[in-house]
């Protein structure tokens, strides 16, 4: 393997996607190391500038993560997330780094997914390589 | 903040689940270097009373300022924390948790270098963010001592009864026209045999006369609105047809109705009227009419329960009514549905007549039932059930729809002992005849069980197959065949049937994703509740004030569904007795000096909490922390951060997500 390992911060809610994480965990269901969470009530707390400061300061990629539509535990703070990932998504595609930010519905049994969706995103960022913010 | 910044950092083994995987005294040594970090220490089990004990002396030793506990989840033992951190002196939300079990060594456990790169990484990104960290109060709002139980199966029943006679009021919601759920169609009950009935009508007649229940039938929960400790529940009462408060339940309009309708509670073979009680000892003891069967209601003729009432208590024109509650605690205990067979195509269900569900077995065996307690073949006269021959052979087959990829993955547990006690009433029955049980495991688990098993196993005209039936065809006389490969004896085996029960597969009850989605609790992947821990918290929801009971948790015969139902009632009880509820902390607030009054976080939040207001000739957001449940999301929307979330502030979560981006800088 070539050296590469890449850094990615996932923010997680902290009723479906966090709980379905901390699953993986109590399940022992292994996924990369690369992956850190970072814990909010809700991921329609998360701003765009948290997405961009995390890959400017070294990230490969950002997976953001919530309850699925329909199961937020604040009635409607997920579908305030898919809007505005929408819109994030435009503008870093604009920058070529589209690709590098994900996001996923978790629910708290879903540990075993979680763990998927890990491999899955570590794997694409491996392909797409280290991020070079100056190069963009 | 003006004080030095003063953090204790503090990580534990956990035994061997982190320190088997890391080494917690490497990591401290590593971590004691961060800036702010005056002292980092690790201890086996930091949960424990020293680990606490530690933490509370090295906050008045050392004087420090900030606490962060490196160890499991915090969704498992941040209270825990916070209140050691308050015993020693400091505002708990000063207490920052990282998550190096569940996280980390739990998940990462073949690469411990890795995980242990992965923890240093999570800690320092913890001492970044803990330095932005300032006291927070939480407000303490009234409990209304009420509860809304959802359901009347023996669940809903003894959780209504328990609190009703702890001295609570009582709300309870039954969708259907009376309260018993599923125990009222059964026959007898494993493993002790007691008449169903016999032990179940009792509390159904408690529950009506206890001054301090409700009872709500045939109505379901509409809407739910405020908060933990003070919910506004909106039910909606379907439309009877009858005025209750006139009706004496005297069942002469039953009678006289001249329209029968395939019962339900008679799982499709016997009949009910349009106007009709769900079983003869129905509670309350009031009919509702059918309006999809009624035929005065869908046609404009007949009007005869009209005309017999003797207290004119028949009222076509009714509407769905709608009531308010307000109560603090919510029960849910909305019980299972079971699988549609029909989607078993090779078990030939719905277009086989002799082949019927355990539970039609239930209502053939049951004296009550459409054959008054004879178990016979299924035959129909110009398509109305009729009872058929007796059967000579009856095979039952078992996990018909569970632990089966295609179907339903998980057991029912259930189907074994229903079996078993299906044999014992075919077998006590008719002697003569011979009963085949294609199993999978028998799984005899409980109390009792394994004895009852051995006595079934014992019968000399009962037989154990180990194996799932193929493809079963009808034969001309309706009898039934298929072939079975029996795995204990490595042979293929033919069997003909007069009749195949088949013991299906369990599912949550139509309506609850529904019903959960307006809770707002989650669900495991079958589709029922999901407890708050599996093992410690099996009653609680992620939503305070909330709690599953009986089988709408998962799985349960009826002496654990009653145990469940009982220990969600103490949980809600406690709730309620305590008299107060806490808010979050994790509230929203405004920088007045920066807000531009744009009013984004007024259109995204969705508890109505913010409102724009003119002060000093400005407009500002201003946000009632009463009605704010700490979302967060008008703080993530706010263009210029003038709106924050206490314990998630930009600050804060930026300098997280800045050091976890850098990772460890060796
Ligand atoms: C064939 C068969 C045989 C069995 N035999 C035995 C036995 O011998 N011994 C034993 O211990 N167990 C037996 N069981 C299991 C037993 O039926 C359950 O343990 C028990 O009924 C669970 O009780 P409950 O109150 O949780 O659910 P239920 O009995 O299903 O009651 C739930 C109630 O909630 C109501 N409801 C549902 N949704 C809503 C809603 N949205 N709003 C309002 N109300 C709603 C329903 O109408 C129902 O009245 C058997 C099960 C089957 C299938």
């Amino acid at each position: 393997m070539s050296g590469f390992e890449p850094k990615i911060v996932v923010f997680a809610c902290n009723w479906c996607s966090y709980a379905g994480i901390d699953l993986a965990g109590t399940s022992r269901i292994e996924y990369p190391p690369n992956v850190s969470v970072v814990r909010v009530m809700c991921s329609s707390r998360v701003t765009p500038e948290m997405v961009l400061k995390a890959l400017q300061r070294g990230a490969d990629g950002v997976l953001i993560t919530g309850c699925h539509p329909g199961d937020c535990h604040y009635i409607t703070g997920n579908y305030n997330t898919l809007r505005r990932y929408y819109l994030l998504k435009r503008i870093l595609n604009e920058l070529g780094l589209g690709e590098r930010v994900h996001l996923e519905w978790i629910s708290a049994s879903e540990g075993e997914r979680f763990a998927k969706v890990a491999h899955e995103f570590v794997e694409r960022i491996r392909k797409l390589g280290p991020l070079r913010i100056e190069e963009v | 903040m003006v004080d030095e910044v003063r953090i204790g950092v503090y990580i534990c083994h956990c035994g061997k689940n982190i320190g088997g995987v890391i080494s917690p005294k490497r990591v401290a040594e590593h971590v004691s270097r961060f800036p702010n970090v005056v002292v980092a220490s690790d201890y086996l089990y930091m949960c424990s009373s020293p680990g606490q004990a530690l933490i509370e002396e090295d906050i008045r030793k050392h004087n420090l300022n900030r606490v962060i506990v490196a160890a499991c989840s915090p969704r498992m033992h941040e209270p825990t924390f916070q209140a050691a951190v308050a015993r020693g002196g400091l505002n708990p939300y000063l207490l920052e948790m990282v998550n190096i079990r569940e996280h980390a060594t739990w998940v990462h456990e073949h690469e411990p270098e890795e995980a242990e790169r992965k923890v240093i990484g999570l800690i320092r990104a913890a001492v970044e963010r803990a330095r932005h960290l300032y006291p927070l109060e939480v407000a303490k709002f009234p409990v209304v001592k009420s509860v809304l139980v959802i359901g009347g199966g023996i669940a809903g029943i003894r959780a209504s009864l328990d609190l009703a006679k702890a001295g609570f009021k009582v709300y309870l919601v039954e969708r259907k026209q009376s309260i018993g759920g599923r125990m009222a169609q059964l026959d007898k009950t494993f493993p002790t045999l007691d008449c169903s009935q016999c032990i179940l009508t009792p509390m159904m007649v408690d529950v009506a006369n206890h001054p301090n229940i409700e009872l709500i039938a045939y109505s379901e929960v509409e809407e739910i609105d405020g908060r933990p400790g003070d919910f506004k529940v909106k039910i909606k009462m379907k439309p009877r047809y009858v005025d209750w408060d006139k009706c004496t339940g005297c069942g002469t309009c039953v009678e006289k109705c001249p329209w029968r309708v395939p019962s339900e509670f008679d799982e499709g073979l016997g009949y009910r009227k349009a106007i009709y009680f769900e079983f003869p000892q129905a509670i309350p003891r009031r009919p509702v009419i059918d309006p999809e069967h009624c035929l005065y209601l869908t046609k404009g003729i007949c009007r005869v329960c009209e005309r017999f009432c003797p207290v004119g208590a028949i009222m076509f024109e009714d509407k769905p009514r709608y009531v308010e509650v307000n109560v603090g605690a919510i029960i849910v205990a909305t019980g299972y549905d079971l699988y549609d067979m029909t989607k078993l195509h090779e078990y030939g269900y719905g277009r086989y007549r002799n082949v019927i569900t355990g539970m039609q077995l239930e209502r053939l065996s049951s004296a009550g039932g459409p054959t008054g307690g004879r178990i016979t073949t299924i035959e129909y006269e110009r398509g109305r059930f009729k009872p058929g021959k007796t059967p000579k052979t009856v095979a039952l087959i078992l996990c018909a729809g569970s632990r089966d990829e295609r179907h339903v993955r998980y057991c029912c547990r259930i189907g074994c002992m229903a079996a078993l006690k299906h044999a014992y009433y075919i077998a006590h029955a008719l002697p003569d005849s011979k009963i085949i049980i294609c199993y999978t495991d028998i799984r005899a688990f409980g109390k009792g069980f394994e004895e009852f098993y051995q006595r079934i196993r014992s019968l000399p005209n009962v037989y154990f197959i180990r194996g799932r039936p193929m493809e079963i065809i009808e034969n001309k006389d309706g009898s039934l065949t298929f072939d079975v490969y029996d795995s204990n004896i490595n042979r293929m085996i033919r069997v003909t049937a007069d009749l195949v029960v088949l013991e299906t597969a369990l599912v949550p009850p139509k309506g609850f994703e529904e019903l959960r989605q307006k809770l707002k609790i989650s669900c495991d992947p079958g589709g029922f509740g999901l407890e708050l821990h599996p093992k410690l918290k099996p009653v609680e929801t992620t939503v305070d004030g909330i709690y599953l009971a009986g089988f709408i948790q998962g799985p349960k015969d009826i002496p654990d569904t009653v145990a469940h139902a009982g220990a969600a009632a103490a949980a809600a009880a406690s709730f309620l007795a305590k008299g107060y509820v806490e808010s979050t902390p994790y509230l929203a607030t405004v920088d007045e000096d920066i807000c531009s009054g744009c009013a984004l976080c007024v259109s995204v939040c969705p508890y109505d909490a913010i409102s724009i207001v003119v002060k000093d000739g400005k407009r500002v957001a201003q946000v009632d922390s009463v009605k704010c449940k700490g979302c967060g999301a008008c703080a993530g929307t706010c263009p210029s951060g003038a709106m924050q979330q206490h314990y998630f502030t930009d600050r804060q979560i930026m300098a997280e997500v800045a050091a976890l981006a850098e990772g460890v800088v060796a």
